[in-house]
């Protein structure tokens, strides 16, 4: 069993490996892209919802402290990228630490209410700070340049993000069996069993809380500078709302349902395109429908489906 | 001196005394029965013991040490492991891990170590595998070990817990109505697992509606009416007790 846990695993990489080769264009290149850096999220975003059920709907709101760390720390103040972007990351991860304690007292609709806040917050003060931020029009982004390479091209990209969502899958298959892991799933199912056996549920929730919320910024930063433009969007409420249902979708709990809904929903936007107008119609139709016949998410209930959890 | 002492202890809940002054001694090694009518303040008093509520007044103590009002995740590093009246398994996870969850506290339960698998980690892990199969079997459900918790008969998930507080290898092990719900079957070997535990050294202090069970296995009882002590001693004094009769048969006036 420890062994087929993994195969999933291989056949991403396999996916991944070949996907180029048979991708006609650049603009499918970069499709594909965005949607390993959003299943990167969203799989940091699951670990943080789905495995110790905690809400957080103002995710976007790191995923923004991570670009806008990258655009501004480079861009006004000439710090080299790696140094802005692990920035980014230490005060997502600060910023996290010191919410958690109160914010993890609430659950439930308060608990969903309170991210909520956090994330408005952090996008009303990129959308305001317009000396630094650019304000409602963004900022440029410098390329990545790590040392004197400088990543350009969408192939380059490819393999770096694919890289990234491997190791990312790779650790948090881990991490979910792991003595840690396992905490945090027992807090999910009973958070007083597992206190009894000695978990500190405040301790547990805080440490996953700034784990997805350091993950979001260092994707945040990547996003940053691969498109090359951030604007206050990125860290909105509708991103946030946009990386909870790829976890919903995709299925709570599941790591591999993380990408399926990551990839679905980067997707499906272009796929409606030819419903010109009508397009936001489907998409709400299509979850609707999906959260009616598939409350689990759709890799669960293939897996249910199919004899395997 | 004794393993746990609770002195006066009391417990209020707006205007409800939950638990009134209620005091005894549990020795080492010996299981210790709690009984009374409904609402009388038996999962209140193992509550305020476990740590889930701050007891109102007094004392509770471990090998000496005050524990009144220590959080439970706390307790549980003193050795203290128990049951709940009301399943509370984690129905998220398959049987095997509820009870690897029971061994948290003895477990290097690092991040980074876990996400990376350190080999350390994978081969204690394995072991901690085998060890929990052994608990389950030991509770009697070698059937259930590759099931997941959300599969399994609620008799079944009532031994489940009991497996899973054992894996923490406590010193005393707290059972919130072990049999209730069961068949009389079950219950019988409910009866023998305690019975088990006790001699493997463990203190089992009991909450049972059971009769015959507590009457069987219990070195002492306590006897809980409105949140006050009523009585206390072995099954034979107990059970002569007037009180204690008039508390549970009524009185004639």
């Amino acid at each position: 069993m420890p062994r087929s846990r993994f195969t999933g695993l291989i056949v991403i990489a396999v996916v991944l490996a070949v996907l180029p080769f048979l991708l006609p264009n650049n603009f499918y290149l970069d499709l594909a892209i965005r949607m390993l850096i959003n299943a990167c999220i969203v799989l940091g975003l699951n670990l943080l919802i789905g495995f110790a059920g905690q809400i957080s709907l103002g995710h976007a709101g790191f995923v923004g402290i991570g670009a806008y760390a990258t655009a501004v720390l480079t861009t006004h103040y000439g710090w080299s990228p790696l140094a802005a972007m692990l920035a980014g990351a230490l005060g997502a991860g600060v910023l996290a630490a010191l919410v958690a304690r109160p914010i993890f007292k609430l659950k439930g609709h308060y608990l969903a209410m309170a991210t909520l806040g956090l994330g408005n917050i952090i996008s009303i003060i990129v959308r305001n700070e317009a000396a630094l931020t650019g304000g409602p029009d963004g900022m440029p982004v410098p390329a990545l340049a790590l040392f004197s390479f400088e990543l350009s091209g969408e192939k380059q990209w490819y393999w770096v993000v694919s890289g990234i969502l491997l190791l990312s899958l790779w650790a948090s298959l881990n991490l979910i069996n792991s003595p840690f892991g396992r905490a945090l799933r027992a807090l999910h199912g009973s958070e007083v069993a597992s206190q009894v056996v000695g978990v500190d549920v405040a301790k547990y929730k805080l440490a996953i809380f700034v784990l997805s919320a350091v993950f979001a910024s260092l994707m945040g930063s990547v996003t940053a500078h691969y498109v090359g433009f951030v604007t206050p969007n990125v860290a909105d409420f509708f991103h946030s709302i946009e990386l909870v249902t790829m976890v919903v979708i995709g299925g709570m709990a599941s790591i591999y349902g993380s990408v399926i809904g990551a990839v679905l929903l980067t997707a499906l936007p272009q796929a409606l395109a030819g419903f010109e107008g009508w397009e936001t119609v489907a998409f709400g139709a299509i979850l609707m429908f999906c959260m009616i016949f598939m409350p689990k998410g759709l890799v669960p209930t293939l897996a249910a489906k199919f004899g395997r959890r | 001196m004794a393993l746990l002492e609770v002195s006066n202890l009391t417990k209020i809940f707006g205007g409800v005394r939950a638990v009134q002054n209620v005091s005894f001694a549990v020795d080492a090694g010996i299981v210790y029965s709690v009984i009374g009518p409904n609402g009388a303040g038996k999962t209140t008093l193992f509550n305020l013991i476990t740590g889930i509520y701050v007891p109102s007044e007094g004392q509770i103590r471990l090998d000496g040490r005050d524990i009144a009002g220590v959080a439970p995740h706390e307790l549980a590093r003193f050795g203290m492991a128990r049951t709940f009246q009301n399943l509370q398994v984690c129905m998220n996870m398959t049987a095997l891990e509820n009870v690897m969850v029971g061994a948290h506290l003895r477990l290097d339960r690092n991040l980074f170590k876990g996400a990376l698998r350190f080999p350390s980690i994978a081969r204690r892990d394995a072991v901690l595998r085998e060890e929990a199969a052994e608990l389950m079997r030991l509770v009697g459900l070698e059937a259930f070990t590759d099931a997941h918790a959300d599969a399994m008969p609620y008799g079944a998930l009532k031994r489940l817990e009991i497996a899973r507080a054992l894996a923490a290898q406590p010193r005393v092990l707290f059972l919130d109505e072990p049999a209730a719900g069961l068949n009389p079957k079950e219950t019988g070997e409910v009866d023998i697992l305690v019975r088990k535990v006790a001699d493997s050294g463990v203190t089992v202090v009991l909450v049972e509606h059971d009769m015959k069970m507590v009457m069987n296995i219990s070195d002492q009882i306590l006897v809980l009416d409105y949140g006050r002590k009523l009585a206390e001693g072995t099954a034979a004094e107990v059970r002569r007790n007037p009180d204690v009769i008039a508390a549970y048969l009524g009185t004639h006036q």
